[in-house]
């Protein structure tokens, strides 16, 4: 098979509230960046996939609407509703197609600018579900009960993932919300849905990403040193919560289990060295974690506890400050596959880990984690 | 670009997304609400080959891509498997309903998959994952989820 590799990456910085940009302002300050990382021009990008949600957006046919400022015009372009991660995906097999060379992606998202409540519950089913009122908060809390009474973890246990990650994002100058606090400051801050805190769950934020994928033939024509994606796989669940089983995550273990073997990967435990991972909420980073392998189901947060996914420990996690430090719906995922592609780079700056060779970028999309996107990225060929 | 929002409030256009749309409830779903509403009574679908019974009715057997041909009446009581409460009054939470809102994913008997609900006569405090509750109808009822009011524990 073909390879393909991310051979530049831009972000814009995530805030609370961008009130003085529009969509296709962030979309033009982090397209330029990603252009400058990889040391290319417009004309060098052969084709663009941009991804976005019409909800999110406030708009029809929102992806269409940032192309200008994507550089797309008389381009090949294609739209992705859904996490970053799936644009990506798209844009990596366009370069395996052959009919492409260099395919920029980008995700936005402007949480501000509208009611993240009422967004996420039209997401629900609008003739059995919906009209009951759920939205991300509370279906995440119901998986958070349900994957608690399973294995026995404890708000505490929680409360650690954001101890930690707002605690990486101090020395990450593109995450939101950098901060100091401990688990009691998380344990006592507003219960929003039980068992979730505030500090449980990731903000409401703005942002966009862009990444540029190149095929194998010219990922070393430009400046950038290639960071070659090795595996790469999407495997989506149930839709009715009532189908699954909440308290764990088929879809990933799926997803993980395809990319390892794409990637030639037998031991996930040893052969990963960074993961920046979608925790939405702090539970997650938790199961997702174990669903990926990388500890066993009900156990991640005792290596939490241990330092095993600090910034220094043997398999850093989310070094960047994750989603609870920034959370750019559609952009999320892309966030997480630039980071690791930093990291490998050795690009990271104050927040780069010790050894990084190969990484896991990973993305959602759907309510409680319906889909998954698992990318494992190396420095090396 | 000179900095033109130097000491002033950025513009901002205020507007809203609110367009109306009608769903057609499919012929599944009408008949699930139909018998709610005329007869208080929970049907459901079955798939003729793996024998699975889903809640909320489905056309269709997603695991083994046939159509369910079956109806099977399923019991007004069941099991929560999951649940959360809101104690922030969420956007999305209907005005007649003020926290703490609690919610269920019930698995009724006889049923092989489980449904959202709310779960009311209870306190928060008091729920507990594997407890029993028993469907609570709404007095008037329109062919809508919401002609169960809500679930209760069984005493
Ligand atoms: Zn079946």
């Amino acid at each position: 098979m073909d390879r393909a590799a991310i051979i530049g990456v831009g972000m814009t910085k995530i805030e609370k509230s961008k009130v003085r940009e529009t969509f296709a302002d962030m979309a033009w300050e982090a397209v330029n960046k990603a252009l400058a990382d990889a040391g290319m021009s417009i004309d060098d990008i052969d084709n663009v996939v941009t991804t976005s949600s019409d909800f999110w957006d406030g708009r029809t046919i929102s992806c269409m609407a940032v192309g200008d400022a994507s550089g797309a015009a008389d381009k090949n372009t294609s739209c992705v509703e859904g996490d970053g991660t799936y644009g990506a995906f798209y844009g990596y097999t366009r370069a395996l197609s052959g009919s492409y060379k260099t395919t920029l992606v980008t995700g936005h998202s402007k949480g501000s600018q509208c009611i993240s409540s009422l967004i996420t519950n039209a997401s629900f089913d609008p003739i059995c579900e919906r009209g009951l009122g759920m939205d991300m908060i509370t279906a995440c809390a119901m998986q958070a009960n349900a994957y608690m009474n399973r294995t026995g973890l404890r708000p505490e246990d929680m409360a650690m993932v954001s101890v930690k990650n707002h605690g990486n994002a101090l020395k990450n100058p593109m995450a939101q919300l950098p901060m100091n606090i401990t688990v009691s400051d998380v344990i006592k801050s507003e219960m929003i849905a039980d068992p979730l805190h505030k500090l449980d769950c990731s903000p409401v934020s703005d942002g966009c990403c862009a990444v540029i994928i190149a095929h194998e033939s010219v990922a070393t024509k430009f400046k950038q040193k290639p960071v070659w994606i090795r595996g790469l796989s999407l495997c989506t669940d149930s839709f009715f919560f009532g189908d699954r089983d909440l308290a764990r995550s088929n879809a990933l273990v799926e997803a993980a289990k395809n990319a390892y073997k794409m990637a030639g990967i037998k031991d996930p435990k040893k052969e990963i060295d960074i993961v920046e991972l979608y925790d939405a909420f702090t539970y997650q980073e938790l199961l997702w974690l174990e669903e990926m392998g990388l500890a066993d189901y009900g156990k991640a947060a005792k290596l939490l506890e241990a330092g095993e996914f600090n910034i220094n420990g043997p398999l850093p996690v989310n070094p960047s400050g994750g989603l609870l430090s920034g959370h750019p719906v559609i952009a999320a995922g892309l966030y997480r596959i630039a980071e690791v592609v930093m990291q490998l780079r050795g690009d990271a700056g104050e927040h780069q880990v010790k050894k990084a060779k190969t990484g896991i970028a990973h993305g959602v999309n759907g309510l409680c984690g319906q889909s998954h996107c698992v990318w494992i990225l190396d420095k090396e060929r | 670009m000179a900095d033109q929002f130097q000491g002033i409030e950025p513009m901002v256009y205020q507007s809203k997304i609110n367009v109306p749309y009608s769903w057609w409830a499919g012929d599944t779903a009408t008949r699930f609400f139909v018998a709610l509403r005329d007869e208080k009574k929970i049907i459901a679908t079955k798939c003729g080959a793996c024998g699975k019974v889903f809640m909320p009715p489905r056309k269709t057997c997603p695991l083994c891509f046939t159509a369910n041909t079956e109806w099977v009446d399923v019991s007004d009581e069941g099991t929560v498997l999951t649940f959360s409460v809101a104690r922030r009054q969420l956007a999305a939470i209907p005005q007649d309903r003020k926290v703490p809102v609690i919610w269920g994913l019930i698995k009724l008997d006889g049923a092989d998959t489980a449904i959202l609900h709310y779960l009311d006569e209870v306190k928060p405090e008091d729920v507990i994952i594997g407890m029993r509750v028993k469907a609570v109808f709404s007095e008037t009822r329109k062919g809508t989820i919401r002609d169960i009011s809500h679930f209760k524990p069984v005493k």
